[in-house]
């Protein structure tokens, strides 16, 4: 298993976890988690994915979803789960 | 398994409080390319480098991509110069092909800026070191990338008044020689006591002679982050100002061990240490002054200063210590006046002085840094500066050093202007009266005794 952390944030609007998922599922990516919410008027989201079953090099998919983000007016980030592991789990 | 909030909480410090790796740092041994040849010695230099820190670059931007942290910079270190030149170099211009190779290479694998153009020269110095000494002034106003640095003393050792006396001259050399671009080569010039062989910081980086081929270092970053938790803790005891800086850092160092080790793997390089510098920029929110105000200081400089930075120094490694397998390098609060608007503002403001800052350096890492003085400020002034400092080190058995531009045609209320992360200094003066006499003695001084503690 490869985690990936998927996060989106940005103004609400209808479509964005459909969308979202619709690329996961191009990509054989595998969806473990996904909490969401609404801060201040935006709409925050976190996905935990499997890529192990993807083809796609990390860098290709953090430029595609970035790019993703951009057409549906999000910000969307992929950063390996290490990050955030160790900074809070010890 | 991971919540939102936690996610959310290091993305933030990403974007909003400027937290980022500060540096990769490789290290290179370059005694095998030691040589009797001027051009050989030169050719297989330029050789390891580039074998050595080929992928560098492109390793480091894609960990940068892979975690969604910014990798400020990606550097080398290599053995200190005078150590590979003694057969091959007669005259300081021999020197100076070192660090045009040196140069070279830095730029031919895409680093910024590449250390070691250094002597070693705590007790004594060899032929080789001080005709790299006296060719410091030249190589480094001729090179973009490269820096140098002097190990001066020692607590187990004393300190090199020769080598005092002589760096005041060089770093005015050094400075008249590029004041058209405001002594721009004085920034990759420092002198040290107790130079750590494993620094990934510049311009003080080199590659131990203790070392093995080739180590990453990584150096971290989060003044902001640090002063933004502090925020949520105004007026509360010390047990919980002390308490956030250690989890803090613990925070941030975790991200710096996660990098070091993964870059330690995909360059197939072992890896060294993470040196936990809390290290400024000049971009705002990015600031170890703004740290001691949000302790409670008006403006760095301000009485109490010194205490709180020694408590912030000590909770940084406190909370650091425990997130990295390995600690090294300078590891501790950096207080540079130019690259840190806060210090800049406290200085304008008439807050800080050379002299309280002397007193800071005595609690935490690492000395007089990117302090613009008058270009009229003697040498020997700048040796006693020197001097003052290394004792300082000696004592209390830690680094310190002193990175120091007499800005030529300047005076106090001008300032000079670095660009970038080097920022902008506002220079400030200096005690005119004269240690001619005391600087003017030949030799050394004594190592310290190590028991009577007072």
């Amino acid at each position: 298993m490869k985690k990936t952390i998927i996060t989106v944030v940005g103004k609400d609007t209808v479509g964005i976890i459909a969308k979202v998922c619709a690329y996961l599922a191009d990509n054989g990516i595998n969806i473990l988690d996904i909490s969401q919410t609404i801060v201040q008027g935006y709409f925050t989201m976190m996905m935990i994915v499997d890529t192990a079953g993807s083809a796609k090099a990390h860098g290709d998919m953090a430029d595609e979803m970035a790019k993703l983000g951009e057409e549906i007016g999000v910000l969307i980030k992929c950063q390996r789960e290490e990050i955030f592991e160790k900074m809070h789990r010890i | 398994m991971l919540n939102i909030f936690e996610v959310a909480e290091t993305n933030k410090m990403i974007e909003k409080e400027n937290l980022d790796v500060r540096t990769i740092t490789l290290g290179v041994s370059l005694l095998s390319c030691i040589d009797s040849d001027l051009g050989r010695l030169n050719q297989k230099i330029y050789e390891k480098i580039t074998d050595t820190a080929g992928n560098l670059a492109a390793v480091g931007e894609e960990i940068e991509k892979e975690f969604g942290i910014p990798i400020v910079n990606k550097r080398i270190a290599v053995t200190p110069a005078a150590l590979l030149g003694g057969g091959a170099c007669k005259r300081p211009e021999d020197f100076v092909t070192i660090a045009h190779t040196m140069d070279r290479a830095a730029k031919a694998v895409g680093v910024n800026l590449i250390g070691g153009y250094s002597a070693l020269v705590s007790k004594g110095m060899t032929q080789a070191d001080e005709l790299l000494i006296r060719s410091i002034p030249q190589a480094l106003s001729e090179t973009e990338r490269v820096c140098s640095s002097v190990n001066l003393a020692s607590t187990r050792t004393g300190i090199n008044m020769d080598g005092v006396r002589l760096m005041g001259e060089i770093i005015k050399e050094t400075a008249e020689r590029t004041k058209e671009r405001d002594c721009a080569a004085c920034m990759k010039l420092v002198v040290f006591c107790n130079a750590p062989d494993d620094n990934p910081f510049m311009a003080g980086a080199f590659h131990g002679v203790t070392e093995s081929d080739a180590v990453i270092n990584v150096g971290v970053s989060g003044p902001g982050v640090v002063k933004t938790a502090l925020e949520k803790v105004r007026g509360e005891s010390f047990e919980v100002l002390c308490e956030t800086i250690k989890k803090t850092a613990f925070k941030v160092t975790r991200v710096g061990q996660l990098v070091a080790k993964e870059a330690s793997r995909m360059l197939d390089i072992p890896f060294g240490i993470v040196d936990l510098s809390l290290a400024p920029t000049p971009a705002v929110g990015d600031s170890v002054a703004d740290i001691l105000c949000e302790i409670g200081l008006e403006y760095a400089g301000a009485p109490g200063t010194t205490a709180a930075l020694a408590l912030l120094n000590d909770q940084v490694k406190k909370g650091g210590v425990m997130a990295s397998s390995y600690v090294g390098g300078l590891s501790g609060a950096f207080i540079p006046v130019s690259e840190d608007q806060g210090m800049i503002n406290a200085v304008a403001a008439g807050a800080l002085t050379l002299e309280k800052l002397e007193a800071m350096t005595c609690v935490c890492s690492v000395g007089l840094d990117m302090i613009a003085v008058p270009g009229r400020t003697k040498a020997s002034s700048i040796s006693g500066i020197i001097a003052d400092e290394m004792a300082i080190g000696m004592v209390n058995q830690k680094t310190t050093a002193v990175r120091i531009i007499p800005a030529v045609g300047k005076d106090v209320g001008d300032r000079v202007e670095f660009g970038g992360l080097f920022g902008y200094a506002p220079v400030m003066p200096v005690n005119e009266f004269s240690c001619d006499a005391f600087i003017g003695r030949q030799g050394r001084i004594p190592a310290p005794i190590h028991s009577f503690k007072n």
